[in-house]
């Protein structure tokens, strides 16, 4: 996807920050809107947003999928459009995926040209949050503070369709104190996938179950990601093993939401699956 | 527990699953293949090769008819005989037909999943042949009785002590769990086959359409006895394994060795022009090359062309982490992995006959950075999804379910107060069972049954939003 070259520095930005994290993460949101205005970006946020059609695509949906985008189009591309916002910005690179790389193909199948235009145009605007910060903005180092250990994980869409790898792992390299170790099979998926967690969740749990193995083996304390989607399929793992290590939004982490240590190295894992912790706790 | 490739998709998956010697014998193998392939790849100008790879085999494809027509002049000039078969039962009657003819009582095979694709092993044992598989990998699951569970590994499935036993149960072989002592046993028994048939059967790697040249790819030189030794040789090739020339089918050669295994090149690359002419010393009487559509170029009409630029490598199932996890039987016909989940359903004269595959992967995307002719696979399964719910294969609470949601996603107000309920609802559960939720009715226990799920956030993003704003008086 071609993108954009902005000549000046963008000054306001539309937050697409996605139904997921909306309604389940709302720190997310929280942390990724404090970042942008941290590094004196305005933060608009179209109130009429809901979810991007991504579920409905994903399984075949695509009527669904369109009548979802087209919504989608109608709200954030008049605000690009008019030269309200220079850009749009997700903290999750699948929806990021869904809205950039997937709404043009399917109106170009529906033959809605149009749409398809304005889908293009309105991707080459459209950044993923450590992409627009790395990247539009020029961060190497938020000023975020946390000590402990960290690893990270690609999240599929972010890594292989948007292409989005270094902007993350540079960001989290800035974090003072935070020391950051390799996970073994990094790149293999965690076993999210939608419904595919649900319509295949033997498969989609082993996948993840073979994640939590090596991020326990990584001695991490953390897993760090840029989507909240593999984050709760990973945490609900995790959780469900007894397994003490938990999966992190990277806006969090960049926005100091954790406090300033992930886990005191004499304090023990909190072992019992029995009793686990709330993850936003 | 062994994965039974007739039972119905959930139950082979859950085989699978349940198979712990599966998933090391696997994901040890996929490992090794993959780290082999990123080595090899790299050690050329591995992006560039796939770059020239597509676009060879994307050339052949808008030109494929004149292609075909090319090979099969050639290789009628050459003295072979050239047979068109529209389906399997075509394609299984040419083969026997031809055994017939020749009383070719033994039948000696080199490894071919075209060959799968028409269960020629079963029709030719039908009309009182014996088939031998020759590849060693096809010969240890042949005395198995399995189908192969991976396109260039077909025994992968299996750990080096479940292929002891089955030596030690089918060829007698004394107790050993040295690789070398039974590959010397089977080497042995081998021999005497390839002495003693009358018919030779191979697939083919790719055909030279300017020389009308057969090229099979091997590790054990099994292919060239097959081609050589007995006086009748059939090859059955899909029509859309032709490359044009020479030099193309060295490129191919390339990209197929360094993703396959991860060699520069294979051991044997055995051609095949045409039989034994006048003076020559060996080389079979006859050659008949059966040119099987079974569904190709239905594929093509309709969609799927992309899934023809295949060069049946085996790196896509390596890298894919659900192949790791269920191995090859689980995905129930000849193909399996990602390309397996696209073209099974894609060949088959009715989609919806295999409707769970384009189901049976999450879309990661790491089977297409490891196709040498970067296939987008992610794509052709969605694509397979979308057919599917335009034929009405889904399942029709699902499809309820999705018209459902993209309405209540639709407004805004009902958005906020489908949220709000769940916050409220789910908080109140989770609080119930201490902190997150452990059980979820039907479908959502497809999610519970493994993994627990946190509540709802008590307040949305869009309403600290909202706060904020008022706190600021903007609103």
């Amino acid at each position: 996807m071609h993108k954009a070259s902005f000549e000046q520095r963008p000054k306001r930005v539309a937050l697409f920050v996605t139904c997921m994290v909306d309604m389940l993460y709302p720190g997310v949101g929280i942390a990724a809107c404090e970042l942008l205005e941290k590094n004196d970006v305005e933060v608009v946020f179209p109130e009429e947003q809901t979810c991007c059609g991504q579920p409905a695509f994903n399984a075949g949906y695509r009527d669904e999928a369109r009548k979802l985008a087209r919504r989608f189009l109608s709200i954030f591309a008049p605000l690009v459009e008019s030269g309200e916002v220079d850009a749009v910005v997700a903290p999750s690179g699948s929806c990021a995926t869904m809205t950039s790389h997937f709404f043009e193909p399917i109106f170009q199948e529906s033959q809605e040209t149009e749409l398809a235009h304005q889908a293009e145009r309105l991707a080459s605007v459209t950044f993923e949050l450590t992409e627009f910060l790395v990247d539009v903005l020029g961060i190497v180092d938020t000023g975020a503070q946390l000590q402990g250990k960290a690893t990270y994980h690609p999240c599929c869409h972010l890594y292989r369709e948007l292409g989005v790898d270094r902007q993350p792992r540079t960001l989290l390299d800035g974090v003072e104190g935070l020391e950051v170790v390799d996970l073994p099979h990094a790149d293999d998926c965690c076993g999210f996938g939608g419904l595919f967690a649900i319509k295949n969740s033997g498969i989609s749990a082993a996948m993840g179950r073979a994640k939590a193995t090596n991020a326990e083996q990584s001695g991490a304390d953390a897993i760090v990601l840029c989507d909240v989607s593999c984050m709760t399929h990973i945490n609900g793992i995790l959780s469900r093993e007894g397994i003490a290590c938990r999966a992190h939004h990277i806006a969090e982490i960049l926005n100091n939401h954790l406090g300033s240590t992930l886990r005191p190295p004499s304090q023990p894992a909190p072992a019992q699956a029995d009793h686990p912790r709330r993850w936003g706790d | 527990m062994q994965v039974d490739i007739h039972a119905p998709y959930k139950d082979r998956v859950n085989q699978a699953l349940n198979d712990p010697n599966l998933r090391v014998a696997v994901s040890k193998a996929t490992d090794r293949m993959t780290n082999a392939r990123l080595d090899s790849m790299g050690a050329v100008e591995g992006q560039q090769l796939r770059t020239q790879v597509r676009k060879m085999k994307e050339h052949v494809l808008s030109n494929w008819p004149d292609y075909l027509e090319q090979l099969e002049t050639n290789l009628t000039r050459n003295g072979c005989t050239v047979h068109w078969a529209a389906g399997i039962d075509d394609a299984q009657a040419i083969v026997k037909e031809i055994a017939l003819q020749n009383s070719a009582n033994l039948v000696v095979k080199a490894k071919s999943m075209a060959t799968e694709e028409i269960h020629l092993n079963h029709a030719l044992e039908e009309a009182g042949l014996r088939v031998v598989e020759t590849d060693l990998g096809e010969y240890i699951i042949q005395l198995a009785d399995e189908p192969p569970s991976h396109i260039v590994a077909p025994v992968i499935h299996k750990r080096l002590e479940e292929i002891a036993e089955v030596f030690q149960e089918k060829l007698d072989m004394p107790p050993t769990r040295e690789p070398t002592k039974m590959t010397s046993l089977a080497r042995a028994r081998l021999r005497e086959e390839f002495f003693a048939a009358g018919m030779g059967v191979s697939g083919c790697n790719f055909a030279i359409a300017e020389t009308g040249t057969i090229c099979i790819v091997t590790n054990e030189g099994n292919g060239r006895m097959v081609s050589s030794m007995p006086r009748v040789y059939v090859v059955v090739m899909g029509i859309e394994k032709l490359v044009p020339t020479v030099e193309d089918a060295f490129l191919q050669l390339q990209a197929l060795c360094r993703s396959a295994t991860g060699q520069q090149l294979t051991v044997y690359c055995s051609m095949t022009s045409g039989p034994r002419q006048q003076g020559d010393v060996d080389g079979p009487e006859q050659v008949h090359v059966v040119l099987l559509d079974n569904g190709r170029s239905r594929m093509l009409a309709r969609g799927y062309g992309e899934a023809l630029l295949c060069i049946r490598c085996g790196a896509c199932l390596n890298a894919c982490p659900v192949y790791q996890e269920i191995g090859g039987h689980a995905y129930g016909g000849t193909y399996n992995g990602p390309i397996g989940a696209v073209i099974s359903p894609a060949l088959a004269p009715e989609i919806a006959q295999f409707k769970e595959l384009p189901h049976a992967t999450s879309l990661c995307g790491a089977c297409r950075e490891a196709c040498p002719v970067k296939i987008d696979l992610p794509r052709l399964l969605l694509d397979l999804r979308s057919d599917l719910v335009q034929e009405g294969a889904s399942p029709k609470p699902e499809a309820w379910g999705i018209k459902s949601y993209a309405s209540l996603m639709s407004s805004r107000r009902m958005y906020e107060n489908l949220g709000k309920m769940a916050s409220i609802g789910s908080n109140l559960y989770a609080g119930m069972s201490g902190g997150n939720i452990k059980f979820m009715p039907p479908p959502l226990n497809g999610w519970t049954a493994y993994r627990d799920f946190a509540p709802f956030a008590p307040k949305s993003f869009r309403e600290w939003w909202r706060q904020r704003d008022k706190l600021r008086g903007r609103s």
